[in-house]
């Protein structure tokens, strides 16, 4: 049976599942019903400095996007850090860390970017017993407007010098939790390693609106008649936090910086995919915010059954599996070829594909006699958009043609060795292969 | 609950109010708003989609899903009007499950079919219920209509060429339009008094008149309404019906089963139309299982359904099949009748069983007899009070293309005319198909 026991940092969690910062975290009460739950570990949502909290708006904080029958697939938020007294969290989160030594608690900060906040607040921190501090450099809205979040996030120098002040202040683990909120997510987690950061955490939440009010003409969540951008998460964020994780996975600067991921992490399989890309672990909060705690059960046995499937003993033994096969386009193999084939027999004669190649695509497949559907190989460029739009799982299959083949579409006998764009006859740049 | 369901005879009363109340309850109750967008997503937009090849009026039924997924059923509503001015009526009765529903793809996929009838229901009720009529007349042509008959087929007819800035004259031998949506069709998919509603909700386009109790031979003439209008359309429906050939039928008690329908359907008080204890049906359609329901649920003990074939060969669909059996309607199949037995009133029946023999039915000799206080036969309409100067084929006003009778300047449509299915829906794309030639004719 698998090991789900995580080593983050050498911080130890009985599985590789926190839960994010963020309203699940704010307070002893819910990350207590956390724990009991199964929860591997929490980030505690995100202190502030001493002084009178934050205030929320107090109108609706939350908006959605539905797919079918209301499942939602992406929640943005306006919410801001912790409105409650510092002292109130310190002394909690000290409490429930005493109560649960095999947890992780990891302690979220924003605090003005001046070394003297941060010298404050860091002590007081390290008191609590905590494992770690996140800085959220990543908070989209509000804080933001204040020289905070993800106006730091968005500065490398910032990260870079914050990060260094934290190493220099507090003796336990270090993550920076990045802004998607950037052009290129490499540059920031360049400057937390630079600056001595233990690990990244990505992606915070990605700016947004998610509907527009056509009555009021104004953005949901409406406040008074007004709207403002939130911080967009949830499964629909998933493809983008992965892709942000893989390329600071694979940049030669950065390739061993551990990761944390986060984005749309719904069930065990987006996990173990987050993690087959570099994170040494995953934090969760939209899955939660829509299901409630219960749903680290299903996480957990899911991804111990994978993990004994496929004869991982440790979570460790597939975090970054994936990604040497995270290249560049130039490097595809533009020897290989594919084609569609339609499976008859599963066939449920929607036409979708049909549609969709002859409509905006190639031209590839045939309507015949009956609502017969047919890939015509010598149009089929194996796009895949049919794969895709077919209602039927594996009905249509990409079928790798053999080498010493002829592709009908070309004319050309298919190759068996590898030749890539960096080569190519009608790359002006292309270099000689070797 | 003055009898009971063992109390013997024909007799009223045989369940409580609350139990009438229940049974002729809405059989499909409409989708909630979410329920209607949750169903609606299920459609897959496919492509030249086989649903609308299956409808007789040819809706566009991936759109109007997709409208009413999109939140909009008064535009669905719209799509399926332009094809079908009685989709509300169809959205009720249409035996989906062997048009629209059973081309679906996904009840080639799951067996679990897009609830095309009662999201088309959805849709119209919403359009309906805004008491608004969606459509405007053209410029009046100065052309003049009339349309024999306020069916289905007829009030297609005559809405369309109303739309068309045509004059509609429609004479209907009853006192209520709407004809087997009205007098026909199960009561308990078209509760709430729909069929009026639908009628009334039609006639607002304006140009249309009416003219109830007026029947064609008795009333008025063909050479009349030649004289008289522009264009003739016949929709007058299968008035006559087929009787059983047995002894006995001239016995109390033996009733023909559009007639018990009719009872039912304009019945002011359920609770007081009587209903035998032990009720026999002979036939297969969708008349026959139409009956049969409405005397279970009207509180007989043990009605049967007598069919002479086999069970696959039966008129009725099998969704109808089973709505009966699951009513407690037990059908017998490979039975004929021989004769209705009992002293001044049905007593009971003597059936003969068959078989199929190289395709025809033969007597096996064998004989059962079954209590039968009430019989209904449900063996057929026939043309009745059709023009004799058009000329019939197989039982019905001969037409070819849309509806062009063997006499210029006449149409015919609906259950009357050759070459339908006798569905509602059907009834409604040959009164619009109709339409659409009379105005090319009229207007060039």
């Amino acid at each position: 049976m698998a090991d789900l026991t995580s080593d983050f940092l050498g911080i130890s969690s009985p599985n590789p599942f926190w839960l994010a910062s963020a309203p699940p975290t704010d307070k002893e009460y819910n990350v207590r019903r956390a724990f009991e739950a199964g929860w591997g570990g929490v980030v505690w949502k995100t202190l502030g400095s001493e002084g009178p909290p934050v205030v929320n708006v107090n109108g609706p904080r939350y908006g959605a996007i539905y797919g079918a029958d209301r499942r939602l697939l992406g929640l943005n938020n306006i919410e801001l850090i912790t409105d409650r007294p510092l002292e109130t969290n310190l002394e909690e989160i000290a409490r429930v860390k005493a109560d649960y030594p095999d947890r992780a608690i990891i302690v979220s900060l924003m605090v003005p970017c001046e070394e003297q906040a941060w010298k404050d607040i860091l002590p007081r921190v390290s008191e609590t017993g905590a494992d770690g501090i996140e800085l959220n450099f990543g908070c989209p809205h509000g804080m933001s407007e204040r020289g905070m979040g993800a106006a730091v996030g968005q500065v490398p120098e910032y990260i870079e010098m914050v990060t260094r002040w934290c190493k220099q202040y507090y003796d336990k683990p270090v993550i920076v939790k990045l802004t998607p909120n950037i052009t290129d997510v490499r540059k920031p987690a360049q400057a937390a390693k630079n600056g001595g950061a233990d690990a990244v955490s990505l992606i915070n939440t990605i700016n947004s609106i998610t509907s527009v009010n056509l009555d009021l003409m104004c953005p949901e969540p409406t406040i008074d008649g007004k709207g403002s951008h939130g911080g967009y998460c949830g499964p629909a964020v998933k493809p983008i936090a992965m892709n942000m994780v893989a390329e600071i996975a694979r940049d030669p600067e950065t390739d061993d910086l551990p990761i944390s991921g986060i984005g749309g992490i719904t069930n065990w399989r987006d996990a173990a995919e987050f993690m087959s890309l570099g994170c040494g672990n995953v934090q969760v909060c939209t899955a939660a915010m829509t299901y409630g705690f219960k749903i680290v059960e299903e996480m957990c046995s899911g991804l111990s059954q994978w993990m004994d499937e496929k004869g991982y003993d440790n979570v460790s033994d597939f975090v970054g599996r994936a990604v040497p096969n995270v290249t560049d386009w130039k490097y595809l193999n533009l020897n290989y070829i594919a084609k569609a084939k339609i499976d008859q027999d599963e066939c449920i004669k929607c036409g979708r594909c049909y549609a969709v190649c002859e409509d905006t695509s190639h031209q590839a497949i045939s309507m015949g006699e009956g609502r017969v559907f047919e890939v015509i190989d010598e149009e089929c460029v194996a796009c895949n958009l049919c794969v895709d739009v077919c209602p039927v799982e594996n009905c249509i299959s990409m079928v790798e043609m053999a080498a010493g083949s002829i592709d009908p579409r070309t004319g050309k006998v298919v190759q068996d060795d590898y030749a890539n764009w960096t080569t190519h006859p009608n790359n002006p740049g292309a270099v000689a292969a070797e | 609950m003055a009898h009971g369901q063992t109390a013997s005879g024909i007799v009223a009363g045989r369940l409580t109010a609350d139990e009438i109340a229940t049974n002729f309850s809405d059989l499909h109750p409409a989708h909630a708003p979410h329920e209607a967008s949750v169903a609606a997503d299920r459609c897959y937009f496919c492509y030249d989609a086989p649903c609308v090849t299956a409808c007789p009026t040819e809706i566009d039924i991936p759109l109007f899903l997709r409208q009413i997924q999109s939140g909009q059923p008064e535009s669905a509503a719209r799509t399926i009007f332009d094809q079908n001015i009685l989709g509300g009526m169809c959205a009720r009765v249409c035996p989906t499950e062997t048009l629209c529903q059973e081309a679906c793809v996904r009840e080639t996929a799951e067996g679990k079919p897009v609830e095309i009838g009662r999201l088309q229901r959805y849709a119209t009720d919403a359009l309906m219920a805004t008491g608004q009529h969606p459509y405007v007349r053209a410029a009046p042509t100065g052309k003049t209509v009339v349309v024999v008959g306020a069916g289905p087929a007829g009030l297609a007819c005559a809405h369309r060429l109303a739309v068309l800035g045509h004059e509609v004259v429609v004479h209907e031998a009853k006192s209520k339009s709407g004809g087997l949506n009205e007098f026909g069709i199960a009561a308990y998919k078209a509760t709430n008094d729909f069929a009026r509603l639908e009628v009334e909700w039609l006639l607002e386009i304006g140009g249309i008149t009416i003219q109830n109790n007026s029947a064609f031979g008795s009333d008025i003439g063909l050479s009349d309404l030649q004289n008289q209008y522009d264009a003739v359309f016949f929709s007058i429906g299968l008035g006559g019906v087929n009787s059983l050939h047995a002894e006995g039928v001239d016995l109390n008690g033996v009733h023909h089963a559009v007639d018990f329908i009719e009872g039912v359907r304009q019945s002011d008080d359920l609770n007081e139309l009587p209903i035998g204890r032990d009720v026999v049906v002979i036939g297969g359609g969708m008349t026959a299982v139409d009956a049969a329901v409405k005397a279970k649920l009207l509180g007989a003990q043990n009605v049967t359904i007598a069919y002479r074939r086999g069970q696959d060969a039966m008129g009725a669909s099998r969704f109808e099949q089973d709505l009966a059996t699951s009513r407690g309607v037990r059908i017998m199949s490979l039975v004929q009748p021989i004769s209705v037995l009992g002293e001044g009133a049905s007593d009971e029946i003597e059936l003969g069983y068959t078989r199929s023999e190289n395709g025809k039915l033969v007597a096996t000799g064998e004989t059962v007899r079954v209590s039968a206080d009430q019989v209904f036969m449900a063996i057929g309409q026939t043309l009745d009070g059709a023009p004799p100067e058009l000329t019939i084929e197989a039982g019905k006003i001969a037409v070819t293309g849309a509806g062009r009778t063997s006499m210029s300047g006449i149409w015919a449509g609906g259950d009357c005319a050759s070459g339908g299915d006798d569905l509602t829906v059907t009834a409604v794309a040959e009164g619009r198909d109709a339409a659409m030639d009379i105005h090319e004719i009229l207007i060039g």
